[in-house]
């Protein structure tokens, strides 16, 4: 078609003509919305000049709005406006607020921090906070731990102690559970024949004949258990051995095995293999002193504190 | 006479079109990254800032290989609930190292930038080879493979070649090595030297027993070192706040 056909209605076109008759069309954007693009470019001048916005050579423009922080010798500072240095006000502004807070903690011995309602408050809600992020990964959200894994904080038995003076030094030096490997030690008899005395001691099925058996190798030289559980078999708190005699397992799930031979299978399977994975990281930097404290009588309250 | 600017000029003028495209698009580049070459202050003069040892940087190739950073960032922002959650926000000069580095926006879990130290090397085993037995609310996928497979670390010198061309300070000759004993120490040096690369992997695996199991070199062994380097390098006790304000 040689001929250019003329858009009667509708729309406008451009005004441009290619190839005699292609056109087109000009669909105009709204007004109201063309002066909010206006008003955008409005914001980012005043952006440019209140914010730092552009570089210029070996720094930038760091705009006209200021912040007023307190630096580490108490004296207050003014620099540009950043995000750094807004934190760093944030964090000193709630400082300020839960220092009352943190003042009477860190002064009150845990005993009596225990009997104030209105602190305990403030501890139930601080320490959880601080329990959720910090010790749940192993001790899971309640405290109630994981066996075969980690222990439970729920219950009254305490491998290092349930004082607070002891779940203090736990939590800001960390723990090195270990117990070495009898595998090559002691053969499998024995080890059965142990595993079946550690089963008596707390009530649990057993062989009688085999933990007879079991009992004069916990108290001979050969396994030596006694060492670190003691003669009663009830463990030491200053190194972290367990107390044999109470239903509470961490290593071996015995309460989770169905029948006997599934209980003796899983004592033996610490005896064998020892215990070189009750690490604890320890707490102390990455929390501060009052932190910890909070985190102590926490636990402390989570059921079984001593 | 005046030059009366016309956009038909542009739109039918395929050479000229494409060389006010680039220029249009080079504008970008000139105002967002040009200047990350010239302004003095974008890194922040802190101290302890090293390399990663051969097996750390193994570990790194894997979180990378295991798409790790789909769901999680390495970045605490400025932002007090940040700070409270993960610990001190990151710095610029803390991934000066990484290549490519692992800042990202996505978090389905939780930021990383902190991780190192947080957990028991067991937990992390633990950890990757089912989740949800340590978290059970958790979504992320088990990766029981890393304790399996071995570690093949027979190119370790070559990524180490590698990051050393685009300006990490692995070792390669006396010279060099100097110079990482001055700025990293004796032990850390040592461990950078590439000629000894496989030795200090294998010393690391031996001496950190990452996994639990000392005989096999795994990839766990070589993710948890990863993992438990991360944000450790910088002693933040040492440095007043105020100073990390005027980096910026």
């Amino acid at each position: 078609m040689a001929e250019v056909q003329e858009i009667p209605k509708g729309p406008q076109t451009t005004g441009h003509v290619w190839d005699g008759d292609l056109q087109e069309y000009n669909n105009p954007l709204p007004q109201w919305w063309i002066y909010g693009f206006y008003v955008t470019i409005l914001f980012a001048l005043v952006y440019w000049v209140v914010y730092p916005s552009w570089p210029i050579g070996q720094g930038f423009l760091t705009g006209v709005n200021t912040i007023t922080y307190t630096n580490s010798q108490g004296q207050e500072e003014t620099w540009h406006w950043n995000t750094r240095a807004k934190l760093l006000r944030e964090m000193q502004e709630a400082a300020v607020q839960q220092r009352p807070w943190y003042e009477r903690i860190s002064q009150m011995p845990p005993e009596q921090i225990v009997k104030d309602p209105e602190l305990m408050g403030f501890v139930r809600s601080a320490g959880r906070a601080l329990f959720t992020d910090n010790c749940a990964g192993c001790h899971q959200a309640g405290g109630s731990g994981k066996i075969g894994h980690y222990p439970n904080l729920t219950d009254d038995d305490w491998i290092y102690g349930g004082t607070f003076d002891q779940i203090r030094e736990t939590i800001m030096q960390g723990r090195n559970g270990y117990m070495p490997p009898f595998a090559e030690a002691l053969s499998r008899a024995q080890i059965d024949a142990l595993a079946h005395y550690v089963l008596s001691m707390s009530g649990e099925p057993h062989d009688p004949a085999q933990a007879t058996e079991g009992k004069a190798l916990f108290h001979s030289h050969t396994a030596a258990c006694y060492y670190c559980h003691g003669a009663d078999g009830k463990g030491r708190q200053d190194i972290g051995s367990a107390n044999l005699t109470d239903r509470i397992w961490l290593w071996a799930d015995v309460p989770g095995a169905p029948d006997l031979p599934a209980k003796v299978a899983q004592v033996r399977q610490v005896i064998l293999g020892g215990v070189n994975r009750g690490n604890m990281p320890s707490w102390e930097g990455r929390l501060s002193p009052e932190q910890i404290k909070v985190l102590t009588v926490y636990v402390h309250q989570l059921g079984g504190g001593q | 006479m005046m030059f009366k600017f016309k956009h038909e000029a542009l739109e039918t003028n395929t050479g000229l079109l494409l060389v006010a495209t680039m220029m249009a698009i080079s504008i970008g580049g000139l105002v967002e990254i040009a200047p990350l070459f010239l302004i003095e202050d974008t890194t922040e003069k802190v101290e302890g800032v090293r390399p990663y040892t051969p097996l750390e940087q193994m570990g790194r190739d894997i979180y990378i290989r295991e798409g790790c950073y789909t769901c999680h960032s390495q970045m605490v922002r400025p932002f007090r609930d940040e700070q409270l959650r993960y610990g001190h926000y990151s710095l610029a000069v803390e991934s000066k190292y990484d290549h490519p580095f692992q800042w990202g926006s996505k978090r389905t879990g939780p930021d990383l930038a902190r991780l190192g130290g947080k957990y028991s090397n067991e937990w992390h085993v633990q950890h990757l080879i089912a989740p949800r037995s340590v978290v059970p609310e958790s979504v992320m996928p088990n990766y029981p493979w890393l304790m399996e497979n071995r570690l093949d670390y027979a190119d370790i010198g070559q990524r180490m070649r590698a990051l050393r061309a685009v300006g990490v300070p692995y070792s390669i000759n006396e010279e060099e090595y100097a110079r990482n004993v001055k700025d990293f120490g004796p032990e850390m040096a040592a461990q950078l030297h590439i000629p000894n690369a496989r030795e200090s992997l294998l010393a690391q695996v031996r001496a950190g027993n990452y996994d639990g199991d000392p005989s096999f070199v795994s990839e766990m062994d070589a993710l948890v070192a990863y993992l438990q380097v991360l944000g450790t390098m910088v002693d933040f006790s040492k440095i007043k706040p105020e100073t990390l304000v005027k980096f910026r």
